[in-house]
């Protein structure tokens, strides 16, 4: 890998303020790089003129002395953001052809702070997926792969894109959304870091729905630095966002570096899922270890309805995106195939643009809604939902953080899984953090027997990204970081 | 809960989403034993709990009913299949 895409984004602004090279040669090396590393389908849409005309304008500013705190930074972004002009289109077929006229409130975020956007990144279709196999522009490769062995793996999901392009250093970091753990999940299986803030945080605005009570934007980069640079731009209050919440944006960065001394970090007995893959129990108490080590107190504590949040969040999530997705008609934009009649052209458009995963949750959501159902799924998991969050709110009076296994394996080969229930697994650790709408961030934190990243989670309280980021530099001063061997 | 192929039929309806004969067995048996997994909700005691509806525990922001964006059809119709002088065209809805 060149040495310009080898800098982490705290070492490029330093870098692009001593003038040692300029932000137009920056971005150039990561084009460069992204052509090279095609195979991986990471971007679905390279955009160089743009980046090039970004990093231009950024190299004047910075002549000047002038600057935001991403200025120059070349980043990937998730393809379920909203950027003008720019393919936007969950990668699903149903919005073929959508270029927004407006820009989401955290890429503008992005962009007032000086950073460059290098193209739309690929994600399962709908951020429905935790492998990125149901994307309709194919897979994506994870850059890891097992020792001794050449076959691909899947990079995660639904943020496979970001985490495949932040990994195989396609771009300096990557914006990425969470609904069940499609940030901390792929960031698990590629050695990243990736942050689900708190609900409320960053801006859903212009950010194509999914499950509105659970989604969340989020980076995902190459060290804890790094993804508090980004969180510090994407996050912000926002008046179009009703859910949006009144609270100043702190500097995350500042917490790096402080001590854990006397932190109480909670061990939840539940997470010891059946049968608890030995590696992953391992890694939990080497990560229990390490926080001891630096003078943090570890206690346990108990989550009794943590084994409930999986199954609650298939009720909630598909309930919810199968009205969040009842807009693509074919009529305002997107896919069209007539039809007879009015509900024809709907039928078949819908069947025509939706994948088979995105077509089973909206019949799972419509089920679960109709009536006669309602009361008994819908409310039901809604009501788990308020057991889920009052375990957490308990937690809180015993301990400050709480950490847990991000994935119950490492990454996995495409085609290995196909029973979605096996699927839904994946996210068996990440799901109850949005359920309760707390901030979670995945750490890269040992390597698996067969040569693959493995990683820890940490759970805060209600907006403590601070001590998040804070108990996560703990952790990586411990745990060292991980860079995938480049073979493409 | 069991579904027959006749409730995915519904179902797809209700959704406006046009499947194929030759799939709603598939669709059945996927949705089941999602369903079937679902279950175990019913293990929970919910007495005296109340639904959650938001995460966070604030009151929703409301802002002075005045207009303050818009006056830009084209961009509104920039993306659709079919228009004309800003109306979205769309097959025939009332007979």
């Amino acid at each position: 890998m060149t040495s310009l895409t080898s800098l982490t984004i705290a070492t490029a602004r330093t870098g692009l303020k001593k003038k040692d090279f300029s932000a137009l040669e920056l971005t150039d090396a990561y084009l460069a790089a992204m052509e090279k590393a095609r195979l991986l389908n990471a971007y679905i849409v390279e955009t160089p003129e743009k980046a090039r005309e970004m990093a231009k304008a950024s190299d004047a500013r910075l002549a000047k002395g002038e600057g935001g705190p991403l200025e120059g930074i070349p980043l990937g972004i998730k393809d379920l953001f909203a950027t003008r002009g720019v393919h936007t289109q969950a990668a699903s077929h149903v919005l073929d052809s959508f270029k927004p006229t407006y820009e989401s409130t955290v890429t503008s975020n992005l962009w007032r702070d000086g950073a460059v956007m290098l193209g739309k990144l690929n994600m399962d279709e709908f951020a429905m997926g935790s492998s990125n196999e149901t994307s309709y522009y194919g897979n994506v490769i994870n850059p890891w792969k097992r020792r001794k062995s050449n076959a691909a793996l899947v990079p995660g999901g639904s943020s496979g894109g970001s985490a495949t392009a932040v990994a195989a250093q396609l771009c300096a970091a990557a914006t990425a959304t969470d609904t069940g753990g499609s940030i901390r999940q792929p960031a698990a299986f590629t050695g990243t870091v990736g942050i689900k803030p708190t609900y409320g945080r960053c801006s859903r605005w212009g950010i194509v729905a999914f499950a509105s009570s659970l989604d969340q934007a989020g980076p995902i980069g190459r060290d804890v630095r790094d993804a508090a640079i980004m969180l510090k731009s994407m996050a912000s209050v926002d008046s179009k966002d009703t859910t949006s919440v009144d609270l100043p944006v702190p500097d995350y960065e500042s917490a790096i570096g402080r001590s854990i001394k006397g932190l109480r970090v909670g061990i939840p007995k539940e997470y010891r899922v059946d049968p608890m893959p030995v590696e992953i129990d391992a890694l939990w108490s080497q990560g229990a270890a390490w926080l001891k080590e630096q003078g943090a107190e570890v206690v346990d504590i108990s989550l009794p309805h943590t084994k409930y949040a999986l199954p609650a969040y298939y009720i909630v999530a598909p309930a919810e995106a199968s009205s969040n997705l009842a807009r693509y008609d074919g009529v305002r934009y997107g896919l069209r195939i007539s039809g007879d009649d009015i509900v024809s052209m709907y039928e078949n458009s819908r069947a025509a643009g939706f994948g088979p995963e995105v077509q089973r949750r909206i019949m799972i959501g419509t089920y679960v809604l109709s009536a006669g159902y309602y009361d008994a799924y819908y409310v039901r998991a809604q009501k788990v939902r308020t057991l889920i969050k009052r375990d957490f709110d308990e937690a809180w009076s015993k301990v400050d953080v709480v950490l847990t296994p991000a994935t119950p394996s490492a990454a996995f080969a495409p085609g290995e899984i196909t029973d979605p229930i096996q699927m839904y697994l994946n996210d068996i650790f990440t799901v109850t953090v949005n359920m309760a709408g707390l901030p979670g961030i995945a750490v890269p934190a040992g390597i698996s027997s067969d040569g693959l990243p493995l990683a820890l989670q940490l759970i805060g309280k209600p907006f403590d990204e601070e001590m998040l980021f804070q108990t996560a530099a703990a952790l990586e001063r411990a745990a060292g970081k991980y860079e995938a061997p480049q073979w493409w | 809960m069991s579904v027959d192929q006749a409730t995915v039929r519904r179902v797809a309806r209700l959704a406006r989403i046009k499947v194929k004969d030759e799939d709603l067995p598939r669709l059945a048996g996927e949705l089941n034993s999602i369903l079937h997994w679902i279950e175990q909700l019913n293990e929970v005691d919910i007495s005296g709990v109340e639904p959650l509806t938001s995460v966070v525990n604030m009151k929703m922001k409301t802002r002075k009913d005045e207009v303050i964006d818009g006056h830009y059809p084209a961009d509104v119709v920039k993306n659709a299949p079919a228009q004309e002088d800003a109306f979205f065209m769309v097959p025939k809805v009332v007979e």
